[in-house]
């Protein structure tokens, strides 16, 4: 009973932070889930944000209830879902009265701007320890596939599902390829 | 009871088709609520994407609530979230089992390896998205590098540092360099 409790009031806590787009999730279940609380390591924090990127859906969604399934099965899955659609819900139905207040507030302004170099900032920190991992993974093939992933996604703005899509199909045939030349 | 009914059906199929989450769903949300449906106004549309973008929760769970809300009430907003996150919930718990029973497959492995790395690069993507957007006010490769955010340069740096080397929580991040948009932009 607990460990359900815990698990919504900490998905609501991060829900309710999530500004800049759903990644910002991942830094967030790392501190409650992995420093704090341990209770999955770094590598499986990656496996699980590999997996909610690669399917369909809101990553920060996908990556609560994985989170919550490692934790605590379905029924921790369901409760961290709930738990993380909870603040959008009540804050929406609350500024959807008086949008146009809310949108042109300079103090609302002024915040989220300040708040856009925090997240960046998060996403940085995060990013140099994703990567310090893969590298010592010492396989050039992984390792390229980072650059390449972010060269067809940000310069050449190729779709995310073909990118995965693509990388599927790389490391399938590169198995098979290796398996070949043991034989 | 029909709209509720048709929010749902809709919203699942957005939630469906909506593979790398974020801004990548918009374009599609649009299609459906903006133009097959009618259900909501471009102008309309473009104050939902702001909206969601100012308050807190994923982007696109806030834009099917905010939709949802429009058209069909509380209720409707509810039935177009659930829509929205039910597949990838359904789909990404599968996935992860499926990775965690075959972990002895190489080709399993070398999959999930290889997901975590273009995964990696993507969140590079994400990331680079927004720090353009924070440092020069631009989007994508086109930004304009003349027009430096000084101040911003500064709070981004300052918040790396504290996260580097005193491992600060992400929650006080966001407080500290919200707060600290409130003293320089105002």
């Amino acid at each position: 009973m607990k460990k359900y409790i815990w698990l919504l009031t900490t998905n609501l806590f991060i829900s309710a932070f999530t500004f800049g787009g759903g990644y910002i999730v991942v830094p967030m279940v790392r501190q409650f889930f992995v420093i704090k609380k341990q209770c999955f390591t770094e590598e499986d924090l990656i496996n699980m944000a590999a997996v909610a990127q690669s399917t369909p859906g809101a990553i920060a969604i996908n990556l609560s209830a994985l989170a919550g399934y490692k934790v605590a099965g379905i029924a921790g899955a369901l409760i961290s879902c709930f738990a993380a659609v909870i603040p959008p819900l009540v804050i929406l139905t609350f500024v959807s009265a008086f949008y146009k207040v809310f949108v042109s507030n300079a103090y609302i302004t002024a915040i989220l701007k300040g708040m856009e170099a925090g997240v960046a900032a998060l996403m940085v920190d995060l990013i140099i320890d994703m990567c310090s991992m893969i590298l010592k993974k010492r396989s050039i093939f992984l390792t390229a596939m980072v650059p390449l992933a972010f060269i067809a996604n940000f310069v050449l703005g190729i779709n995310v599902a073909v990118i995965l899509f693509v990388c599927c199909m790389l490391c399938i045939l590169q198995v098979f390829y290796k398996k070949r030349k043991e034989k | 009871m029909n709209t509720i009914w048709e929010l749902l059906c809709t919203f699942l199929r957005i939630g469906l088709l909506s593979i790398g989450g974020g801004y990548a769903i918009i374009p599609l949300i649009q299609e459906q609520v903006v133009e097959q449906t009618g259900w909501i106004s471009e102008k309309m549309f473009t104050d939902i994407i702001t909206i969601s973008q100012m308050t807190p929760g994923p982007l696109a769970v806030n834009t099917s609530t905010f939709v949802g809300l429009q058209i069909g009430g509380i209720a409707g907003a509810i039935a177009a979230t659930v829509g929205c996150i039910l597949c990838g919930m359904i789909i990404s718990l599968t996935l992860y089992h499926f990775f965690q029973t075959h972990e002895k497959s190489m080709y399993v492995l070398e999959v999930l390896n290889g997901l975590k790395s273009a995964s990696l690069g993507l969140i590079i993507s994400a990331a680079f998205t927004i720090l353009l957007l924070a440092l020069f006010g631009g989007n994508g490769p086109e930004t304009d590098f003349s027009t430096m955010n000084a101040t911003a340069l500064a709070v981004f740096l300052g918040m790396l540092v504290l996260l580097r080397k005193w491992k600060m929580h992400p929650i006080m991040v966001m407080l500290i360099s919200g707060s600290l948009g409130l003293v320089f932009y105002l």
